[in-house]
């Protein structure tokens, strides 16, 4: 304890700024850019409501970024059950005081900003996660008793946000907890059986989900059961992404974009867009991009001294890339349509926070990467 | 030690399934690129196809707005058919020569078209641009006739709100006009917006817009390279909004505007016992019809610098003193706080004596004096005198709970109007808060008369008739019609809770599942006194109003007539003693009126102001004798066709 304690305060500010890992926040800074023109693209090159607030929002949770990566890695791992417990009290208020728009309830009113307390809480459980693992024993990691808890503390916040309905993101929240159960070493066998369970039950679980989202899964598998419903969001976006080519459209030059066959051309869509005006080339360069970014984030961990801090920065490197790869296969059509934001370039404002929110908590990681955080 | 090399294989642990973890993940970034591979470049010609020639767009379909319509089901806004001309924009390849050629066919002026061009430039590139949204039939034609040189022009039929009643009725339904960025962050425009819809800017229009508005339509077409449709696919039909039904009788409305004709001020009527407002009207008025479309620049300045203000609804959002109409609840008050014996004699001496407190001096309107005066007689020929005495001995803050209580300083209709004002209750705690001073006795006195801080609005006048007639009992007034209700059977028990009441054998009002209708008194008998002496101010020789009354049972009322200063009555004044038309107007008093009706049995209240009518006995009570006759004319058929009989009217 009294070690960390002197250790820590041992940081001098240009020790701090000095272990900054530069390259990431050039890459946010990149992939920031890229979607304030791509949204400026979904206005048919019209500076209005949309530029506007998503440039204000980059701006302000950029700057939230930079001032909470000074925050030691000890606080967020003090406050990790915290941190879960006031996300599982917002998703409860969503239940009951909860904003809705078309058929789903998911947001909560704070004026400034229509709060989706689901986005932060793929933050929570990944915070919370990394603390748990990081006391408990190898040894101790295989029995049930140590299994159970963290399944119980992932099954609640799948629950409330299955009931929003938002499907999308309760596969996201799941993912990246099965990931630190995964990183923390479970047995494998565990995984299989699972996997194996869930193979079996799927028919009983399609049965239950509601028929827009069976409708959407029926139709993933088949496009063109009905081209002009369900199936019409996957196959004008495939026809968008095709006829971009390898250099694509051009930008502000998209055709299939502009037609209002996207409601969500800013959000969930966005990949589209850009997939279409800047071709293959361009979203080959964005997939790099965030293929760098998670790469930093890992990087991070393999040179973090605590297990809650690698714990973490893999489990978040994860949950990017679940965000990412659902969001794009989906607009491939390679996945059914369930509704994920692609980590920073999808305009919407909890989305946005919550994955500045995770990447100050690897900064923080990364400035107080010898800092030793002791079991209690 | 055993601790540090079990943290070491814990550590392997997770590197090792990181990298595992980071090994699938590379996999399925190469199965994005390659299906990326597989659309973009080994399948683009077959994308590009059908990218260029079969593309599918869809066009929403502004959806009809709901009806309004009056008690009666006679419809106060309509849908109308109109012609309309919209260009889809990017069927345009040269903007400017378009507009030149419509120009030409249909004679834009230049004003037009600037606003056209600055209207195109809030557009995204592939909407619609609404021209004209009002064609006369002879333009629509031409506009026919040359369709084929005009790129992306679109003649439309299309219907738009009409207000049959124009005048009478703006100030309750409101009027529409096209949505303002503002009322674009509406949710329930935001969802259901089509270009060139029009949303309601005022009144029940905007207040319900969520049942008026409806949801749009889409039709999809398949369309060619050039974005000319080839066929339609899909059609789904949009949806008319839902009916708002009003408590308003249009008959009476009519009549009330009518009545109000050339002067400013307010009309309110109400039921005493359901709280519909039957009528609600202001005046000076003006066409709603104008907004529709946009109003024009002179027509607008006309409304805007008219001097008896038309667009102020004098109803909700007028605040007057209330002057003498206050007297019957300062003296409710008075004898429900048991301050004052109602046998209790005061001398009203004329202004030769006047009441003196402090050394200040309290005229009664009266020059020569009421003379020996008790309440009843001092409510029905409304002496000056003996209401400062009793507001004395009252107070202030005893005589705001009850005036508070009676509807006075709350606003009346809840959210329906965004206008609609408060008014003003005073009492010491307010004073002191509000204008961090202490309260003088002399405010009271002044107050006993409704004059002084206290506002009101019409409507909460009426309101208050409307309860003191009741026999006390709280009401929730109302403009849209509630059939969850059952009206009929609520007054049933509230007429066996009056007759019932002192006898206490069964509370009828238990039995009354809404939870608003209690009483409000404490003894019955105050009541009973304060509406008997409102009948002698209206049916007794000496009352204030009994040149307007009835003799004949079925139509006669009781009242109490109000005259509000606007202005403080000096010495000089009261020398000269000017009849009303020789004061300057706007120095004139208003002239109020409150009344129920009929007298025996009342159902009906109502409340008149004529801003700077004068006195209320000349300029507002026969304005009520009038109203009351027809409203009590048309009771029968209302009460059989709002309990079920709709072929009447």
């Amino acid at each position: 304890m009294l070690r960390e304690r002197i250790q820590a305060s041992n940081y001098s500010f240009l020790d701090k700024l000095r272990s900054i890992d530069y390259l990431l926040i050039l890459l946010i800074i990149a992939i920031g850019l890229i979607s304030v023109f791509a949204i400026y693209s979904t206005e048919g090159g019209k500076f209005s409501f949309y530029t506007k607030n998503h440039i204000i929002r980059l701006s302000v949770f950029f700057s939230l970024f930079l001032i909470l990566s000074f925050v030691r890695v000890s606080t967020w791992y003090k406050n990790a059950y915290l941190f879960y417990f006031v996300g599982l009290l917002l998703l409860i208020t969503v239940l009951f005081f909860g904003i809705s728009a078309s058929g789903a309830t998911r947001w909560i009113n704070l004026y400034f900003l229509n709060l989706q307390p689901s986005e932060l809480m793929k933050i929570a459980v990944i915070i919370c996660f990394a603390r748990y693992y990081h006391r408990i024993q190898s040894s101790d990691i295989q029995s049930i008793k140590f299994l159970i808890q963290p399944i119980i503390l992932l099954i609640i916040p799948c629950y409330l946000v299955i009931q929003q309905p938002d499907l999308g993101t309760s596969i996201l929240i799941a993912g990246s907890g099965i990931a630190i159960i995964w990183l923390a070493g479970l047995n494998i066998k565990y995984f299989v059986y699972s996997g194996l369970l869930l193979l079996v039950s799927l028919p009983f679980v399609i049965s239950i989900l509601k028929p827009y989202q069976k409708s959407r899964i029926l139709t993933f598998f088949n496009p063109d059961r009905d081209p002009l419903g369900a199936g019409y969001q996957i196959i004008q976006s495939k026809i968008a992404i095709g006829s971009g080519g390898f250099f694509g459209k051009g930008y502000l030059k998209g055709t299939q974009s502009y037609l209002e066959f996207l409601p969500e051309k800013h959000t969930d869509f966005i990949f589209t867009l850009f997939s279409e005006e800047f071709g293959f080339l361009g979203s080959i360069i964005l997939l790099f991009l965030y293929i760098l970014l998670i790469y930093r984030i890992i990087n991070v961990g393999l040179v973090s001294r605590s297990f809650f801090a690698k714990l973490y920065c893999f489990g978040f490197a994860t949950a990017i890339f679940l965000c990412v790869f659902v969001n794009i296969a989906m607009v491939l059509g390679m996945l059914p349509i369930v509704g994920a934001p692609l980590p920073i370039m999808s305009y919407g404002g909890s989305s946005l926070l919550s994955i500045m929110l995770g990447l100050s908590i690897v900064m923080s990681c990364k400035i107080y990467n010898q800092e030793q955080i002791s079991v209690y | 030690m055993l601790n540090r090399g079990r943290n070491i294989e814990k550590g392997r642990i997770i590197t090792r399934r990181m990298f595992m973890l980071a090994a699938a993940k590379i996999l399925l970034f190469a199965g994005i690129s390659s299906r990326l591979y597989n659309l973009q470049i080994s399948d683009r010609e077959k994308y590009e196809i059908l990218s260029d020639k079969n593309r599918i767009r869809e066009w929403k379909t502004p959806p009809q707005r709901g009806i309004i319509v009056d008690n009666f089901n006679k419809v106060l806004a309509s849908n109308d058919r109109v012609f309309q001309l919209h260009l889809i924009l990017d069927e345009i390849n040269d903007f400017d020569l378009t507009i030149f050629k419509i120009k030409n066919l249909i004679g834009l002026d230049q004003f037009q078209i600037k606003k056209l061009y600055k209207k195109k430039e809030r557009l995204k590139p592939w909407d619609t641009l609404v021209v004209s949204d009002n064609l006369t039939w002879e333009q629509f034609s031409k506009i026919n006739l040359y369709l084929h040189e005009l790129e992306g022009a679109k003649p439309v039929l299309s219907t738009s709100r009409f207000y049959p009643y124009s005048n009478d009725l703006v100030h309750i339904v409101g009027y529409v006009g096209d949505a303002s960025p503002k009322d674009l962050e509406k949710p329930e425009i935001k969802e259901n917006f089509v270009p060139g819809l029009k949303v309601g800017k005022y009144g029940i229009e905007n207040s319900q817009e969520k049942m008026l508005i409806g949801n749009y339509g889409i039709k999809r077409y398949e369309v060619n390279a050039s974005g000319k449709r080839i066929s339609q696919i899909d059609y789904i039909k949009e949806r008319q909004g839902n009916k708002v039904n009003l408590t308003i009788d249009i008959e009476i409305q009519k009549y009330a505007q009518e009545l109000l004709k050339g002067k400013a001020g307010s009309i309110c009527a109400m039921d005493i016992y359901t709280g519909e407002v039957v009528a609600m009207a202001s005046s000076p008025t003006y066409d709603p019809n104008k907004f529709t479309h946009g109003i024009n620049q002179k027509d607008w300045q006309e409304i805007r610098n008219n001097p008896l203000k038309p667009l102020i609804n004098k109803s909700i959002a007028g605040l007057y003193s209330p002057g003498s109409t206050f007297k019957p609840l300062v003296a409710l008050a008075a004898l429900e706080y048991g301050i004052l014996d109602p046998n209790k004699t005061i001398r009203c001496k004329g202004h030769k004596h006047p009441y003196e407190l402090y050394g200040v001096k309290y005229h009664c309107w009266k020059k020569e004096g009421h003379g020996y005066m008790k309440l009843r007689n001092a409510i029905k020929q409304s002496c000056d005198i003996y209401f400062y005495e009793m507001a004395r001995l009252l107070g202030v803050d005893k005589l705001s709970i009850i005036a508070k209580r009676y509807g006075l300083g709350t606003n009346v209709l809840g959210d329906l109007y965004n206008d609609e004002k408060n008014g003003l209750v005073p009492d010491t705690k307010w004073k002191r808060r509000a204008l961090e001073q202490s309260w003088y006795l002399g405010e009271t006195v002044i107050n006993g008369i409704g004059q002084g801080y206290i506002q009101t609005t019409p409507l909460q006048l009426c309101l208050m008739t409307a309860q003191i007639a009741n026999g006390g009992y709280k009401i929730k007034p109302h403009i849209i019609k509630d059939d969850s209700i059952n009206y009929k059977d609520i007054i049933n028990k509230i007429k066996l809770d009056q007759s019932n009441f002192p006898l206490h054998e069964r509370n009828y009002l238990d039995d009354i599942n809404v939870e608003y209708y209690q009483r409000m008194y404490h003894k019955k008998s105050n009541i009973n006194f304060v509406l008997d002496a409102m009948f002698g101010s209206t049916n007794e020789q000496y009352g204030t109003s009994y040149k307007s009354r009835y003799d004949n049972p079925k139509y006669q009322f009781a009242g109490k007539t109000g005259t509000s200063q606007v202005r403080r009555i000096t010495d000089l004044d009261r020398e000269l003693d000017l009849d009303t038309e020789q004061i300057e107007y706007k120095k004139r008093d208003h002239a109020l009126y409150v009344a129920f009706a009929p007298y025996k049995d009342p159902r009906y209240a109502i409340s008149v102001i004529i801003e700077h009518g004068g006195s209320g006995s000349k300029a507002a009570a026969p304005l009520a004798s009038k109203l009351i006759k027809r409203i009590i004319d048309r009771h029968k058929l209302r009460e059989q066709f709002n309990n079920g009989n709709t072929s009447l009217a």
